[in-house]
């Protein structure tokens, strides 16, 4: 087994997934499959490679400090599930 | 010549003649698309009022005889495009109402030369998919037999047009998701260099791979697309500042003198007879057009799977991380607290390939396995485009297959994601090399359409487009239309 | 500062960057908007937006590096910092993790002017601000996305500091140095400049450092002071009873004075950190480090430095003239143009900190520019007016923006040094006040001092006071 179920759960609160019960019990075996198809990775020697971030090789890509127009603030709350005024409102965070 | 032409060439012709106006053929599209839409399902959204406004604008600047190429062209976009005042939902119900607020680039610069937009387009939900069976909006049924798939995630970007719904579309590719819908759906699809459309505005599924391209009906339209969406956009910072060539300039410059790679890793057992029959017969069509063709190696073929799964996976977990309920989308379980509405908004608006996938990338990310996982998936990634690298020093160009079926049944694959992902074994190592690729039709399997896929040098996609245009020139299959078209 | 156990501390201070626009996005930073106003698809977090970098933004990272005795690394990289946040758009923050853009520095802080102590700076990184989510709502928790995507750098410090006063020190310096590259406005109310703090005790002479506990919303110098000490006693009551310290973050409350665990963020973090696909790699090369390293302003210590080594002043006067840069500026003119530096510093930290004080301005805004008030110092200087009468002008110059000459002109300020004129004055004061001179001649001298300012007082100021001395020094005397 590569995978657990319980790491599964874990791994969906990390993402911020609620899954049912059967979600679960699919994923786990779905998971542990594809980890082990990707196993086949250790096959090669990777050792002093370089990863590739992007195929293409690329640096520095920069804009100047000039300010652009807001879209606004009717715009920027108008896909707002709630909203209070100009924010948009969540259930109430306790820190 | 019949109504309405079939070709963007053709049409811009016939527009700027005046012999047609852009508004009678929108109406035309808008009528197809009401027509084939119950069966096809290759529109999420149709937006008929706003496509015969812009047709009109088309017509007056026609009239003036200082269009564009594009200008009133009824074109349809996958709807992974954020389009202004539409709405664009990526196939997914987490995005069921959101109405984007700006464009993307790619869509921006079609707009700009006048082209009308008649819709969006179906979708593997957040491009995650190779059958477009994961779509809120539901399934793509192939104009060629609805019994089958298009092929994804771009499966509304190729129905439409193999529908005839459109005359030509955008879709995105990351693993193959414009190639293999082009190949299942019978029509021409390019997938450009990373970094030489814009992706500003595109909906990111693994933002390292994905590439906006066109899917058209023929090569030289595809052509004419890329070269109006392609270029330098300050908005992405990936975006190569490299000048775009005219594509169509030298599109009939042959394939005379061209050498031709076949990489013997991508003519395997399990290829489907009807595909291996239809590629070496158009092998033996550019041996004929005195192309010289060579045998390949990449070596390390077999791992761009496992490579791509990880990576794909592991960007795309952060990718959709945004799709929380806050500021737009889906929002559930109000009342139960913050957490509670995090992960009840998220697991209702997302289906279960895209959970699938944000659970293997959380966890290839996560603390200890890094390494393992992702880091290493990147290094072996160093190897796949060293793979092409060293076949390019020998061959101009790559001839493989697309896939190694063609179109299947709906539902045959859902069960088993593993045998699914493995059927993206000749097309996702090009999205790992970040290089460029098209596929185009070259033969038939009983019904159903097969493709061939050309791979060129980085941002070498005019000689790309030149070798497909020749075999377009020397064959029929592009002619031949679904039965639903 | 505790007897039982060595106090270990160290910092990381997000310092916001005085940029025009975000740091991944053109939207204005600035502070005080309405909600929401000052946010676009980038900085929203909306599907399909992506980041291009303010290069303005890297410009600055690369002074605060240079100022700090960090190497500037020739490539770095961004890396998401992946966790859920209402405040945080993206889902994550758009940070640098490996490759940060600098490195290993640090600074020497100076208590009591005793040796100075080097406190290690382990990095500097770029990163983007989160939003801010205000509490005060009546439906739930509101959420203002004008800040994020501001430009910050995070500067991580070794944990090097051994009391809270070591912290402020280093605090304060750090917090001049942002001020004069001109790079964060400093302001401490507004969140310009934030300190989280690490702290842990050990015993004496243990190498291993002890659990630590981090303790955010610190917003005054005061604050960290008070929540450091407070927190040193907490742990150390722990540890004496046997306990074990906890590794949590801790906030610090301004009422009470006290730390408490932050609830709901029991959780251990697993940011998952990887390389941000959507930026590429940043390359500095030599020549764009030496260009900002040739426009880097001379630094508060180094103009310390300068002011007791090679203009004699004493360390307090050097300390509060490079405090501020514009103070050190202003001064670094007046002497240029009056090189007599003990009285330029007399006059720049009595009269104009004192005017600017009492008009509640800033030296940029002062009235009287350097060359201005040399030119008063210069009539000082060759008698035409005396020491008292100057501030007298240097108000009047003040108030009418008039120059020196213009206002002892008119005003006929001018000293008087005519001796016949001011033996008049004498005689008439002398012969006013003859017990006071039966006084002097009895022998008690001090009574001089009164007839002086009488003398004075009747000229209005303006007799030369030097003259004055001698010659009722002279008719006293005569007369005996
Ligand atoms: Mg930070
Ligand atoms: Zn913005």
């Amino acid at each position: 087994m590569k995978i657990q179920r319980i790491e599964v759960e874990q791994v969906a609160r990390l993402a911020r997934l609620a899954l049912q019960d059967d979600e679960l019990e699919a994923l786990t075996e779905q998971m542990d499959q594809l980890l082990a198809y990707v196993e086949k990775l250790n096959e090669l020697d990777t050792e002093g490679i370089i990863p590739t971030a992007h195929a293409v090789p690329m640096e520095n890509a920069f804009r100047a400090d000039e300010i652009k127009a807001s879209i606004g603030t009717e715009k920027a709350l108008s896909n707002a599930p709630q909203r209070e005024e100009s924010c948009f409102v969540v259930p109430k965070v306790i820190e | 010549m019949s109504f309405p032409p079939t070709s963007i060439t053709q049409l811009h012709q016939q527009l700027r003649s005046g012999r047609l106006s852009a508004v009678e053929v929108t109406r035309h599209f808008l009528q197809r698309i009401e027509q084939t839409n119950p069966q096809v399902n290759a529109f999420i959204t149709v937006c008929a009022e706003q496509a015969l406004q812009a047709a009109a604008a088309a017509d007056r600047q026609l009239a003036t005889g200082e269009a564009p190429p594009l200008c009133g062209i009824p074109l349809a976009v996958k709807d992974i495009f954020n389009t202004e005042g539409l709405a664009t939902s990526c196939g997914s119900r987490i995005l069921h109402n959101y109405i984007s607020p700006y464009d993307a680039t790619a869509f921006a610069r079609l707009k700009q030369q006048g082209a009308v937009l008649l819709g969006k387009l179906n979708m593997d939900e957040f491009a995650m998919g190779s059958s477009n069976e994961n779509s809120a909006s539901g399934p793509v049924h192939n104009p060629w037999d609805l019994q089958r798939v298009p092929g994804g995630s771009s499966g509304g970007s190729a129905a439409a047009l193999a529908a005839s719904q459109a005359l030509a579309t955008l879709g995105t590719d990351t693993g193959g998701s414009i190639r293999q819908p082009a190949a299942f759906c019978g029509v021409v699809g390019v997938k450009p260099t990373y970094g030489r459309v814009s992706r500003y505005g595109v909906i990111a599924y693994a933002s390292s791979l994905d590439q906006v391209g066109p899917l058209a009906n023929t090569v030289a339209d595809a052509a004419l697309l890329l070269g109006a969406i392609a270029g330098y956009d300050a908005a992405d910072s990936t975006s190569v500042d490299c000048p775009v060539p005219d594509y169509l300039a030298d599109l009939n410059a042959g394939v005379k003198g061209l050498k031709i790679g076949l990489p013997q890793e991508y003519f395997i057992e399990g290829l489907a007879p009807a595909v291996k029959q239809a590629v070496a017969a158009a092998i033996e069509v550019y041996r004929s057009l005195g192309a010289e063709i060579v045998e390949v190696s990449l070596p390390r073929t077999a791992y761009a799977i496992a490579c791509y799964y990880l990576i794909a996976t592991a960007e795309a977990s952060s990718n959709l991380a945004r799709y929380d309920g806050v500021r737009f989308g889906l929002r559930e379980q109000q009342d139960g607290g913050l957490l509670q509405m995090y992960e009840q908004s998220r697991a209702a608006g997302f289906g279960a390939e895209v959970k699938r996938r944000i659970m293997l990338g959380t966890y290839a990310l996560s603390s200890g396995y890094y390494d393992a996982y992702y880091l290493k998936a990147q290094k072996v990634r160093t190897l796949i485009r060293e793979d092409f690298n060293r076949a390019f020093e020998q061959v101009d160009l790559l001839l493989t297959p697309v896939a190694p079926t063609t179109a299947f049944a709906l539902g045959e694959k859902t069960d088993d994601p593993l045998h699914m992902y493995l059927s993206d074994i000749f097309t996702v190592p090009v999205n790992l090399a970040g290089t460029c690729a098209l596929s185009l039709p070259c033969g038939r399997d009983g019904q159903l359409p097969v493709g061939l896929q050309l791979i060129g040098k980085p941002f070498a996609e005019a000689q790309l487009l030149q070798a497909a245009q020749a075999f377009e020139s020397a064959t029929d299959w592009h002619l031949q239309r679904a039965p639903l078209a | 500062m505790h007897s039982r156990y060595e106090v270990v501390i160290g910092l990381e201070v997000h310092v916001q960057l005085t940029t025009k626009t975000k740091i991944f996005c053109g939207c204005a930073t600035a502070f005080g908007r309405q909600p929401n106003s000052q946010t676009c698809p980038v900085c929203l977090g909306l599907p399909g937006a992506l980041p291009v970098l303010n290069q303005q933004a890297v410009e600055y990272a690369i002074r605060a590096g240079l100022a700090t005795h960090c190497t500037i690394a020739p490539r770095s990289i961004f890396a998401r910092k992946n966790y859920f946040y209402p405040d945080l758009p993206k889902g994550y923050q758009i940070s640098q993790f490996e490759l940060p853009v600098c490195e290993h520095g640090w600074l020497d802080i100076d208590l009591n002017h005793k040796e100075p102590k080097r406190i290690g700076i382990t990095r500097i990184h770029m990163e983007e601000d989160a939003g801010k989510l205000l509490h005060g709502g009546t439906a739930g928790s509101r959420v203002d996305l004008n800040r994020a995507c501001t430009p910050l750098l995070e500067v991580v410090s070794e944990p090097d500091m051994r009391s809270a006063d070591e912290a402020i020190e280093y605090l304060k310096q750090l917090h001049q140095i942002v001020m004069y590259l001109g790079i964060c406005d400093g302001n401490l109310e507004e969140g310009s400049f934030r300190c989280d703090a690490n702290v842990s005790l050990r015993p004496f002479g243990q190498a291993e450092l002890g659990t630590r506990a981090e303790l955010k919303n610190i917003n005054s110098f005061r604050f960290i002071k008070q929540a450091i000490e407070y927190e040193v006693e907490r742990q150390a009551d722990i540890l004496d009873e046997g306990g074990k310290i906890i590794q949590e973050t801790r906030l610090f409350d301004a009422d009470s004075g006290t730390t408490r665990s932050m609830r709901g963020k029991e959780e251990a973090h697993d940011y998952r950190y990887f390389p941000d696909p959507d930026l590429v790699p940043l390359v500095i090369d030599a020549a764009w480090i030496e260009g900002v390293r040739a426009e880097l302003p001379e630094l508060p210590e180094a103009k310390r430095q300068r002011y007791i080594e090679q203009l004699g002043l004493p360390a307090y006067d050097a300390g509060v003239l490079a405090a501020e840069r514009a103070v050190a500026e202003y001064f670094d003119a007046l002497v240029a143009l009056h090189p007599q530096a003990k009285i330029c510093s007399n006059w720049v930290m009595g009269e104009v900190l004192r005017a600017l004080k009492e008009k509640e301005s800033s030296i940029s805004a002062c009235p009287l520019p350097p060359a201005a008030l040399a030119s008063l110092l210069q009539r000082i200087d060759d008698n035409t007016i005396s020491n008292k009468i100057a501030k007298q002008v240097f108000e009047a110059m003040w108030q009418s923006g008039a120059g020196a000459d213009e206002i002892i002109d008119q005003q006929g300020l001018k000293q008087v040094s005519d001796s016949g004129a001011i033996e008049g004055l004498v005689d008439e004061i002398l012969a006013a006040n003859s017990a006071q001179v039966e006084q002097y001649r009895g022998g008690n001298e001090k009574v001089l001092g009164f007839f002086v300012g009488q003398v004075m007082r009747a000229s209005k100021g303006k007799a030369n006071p030097a003259l004055v001395n001698q010659i009722l020094q002279n008719k006293l005397g005569s007369r005996s």
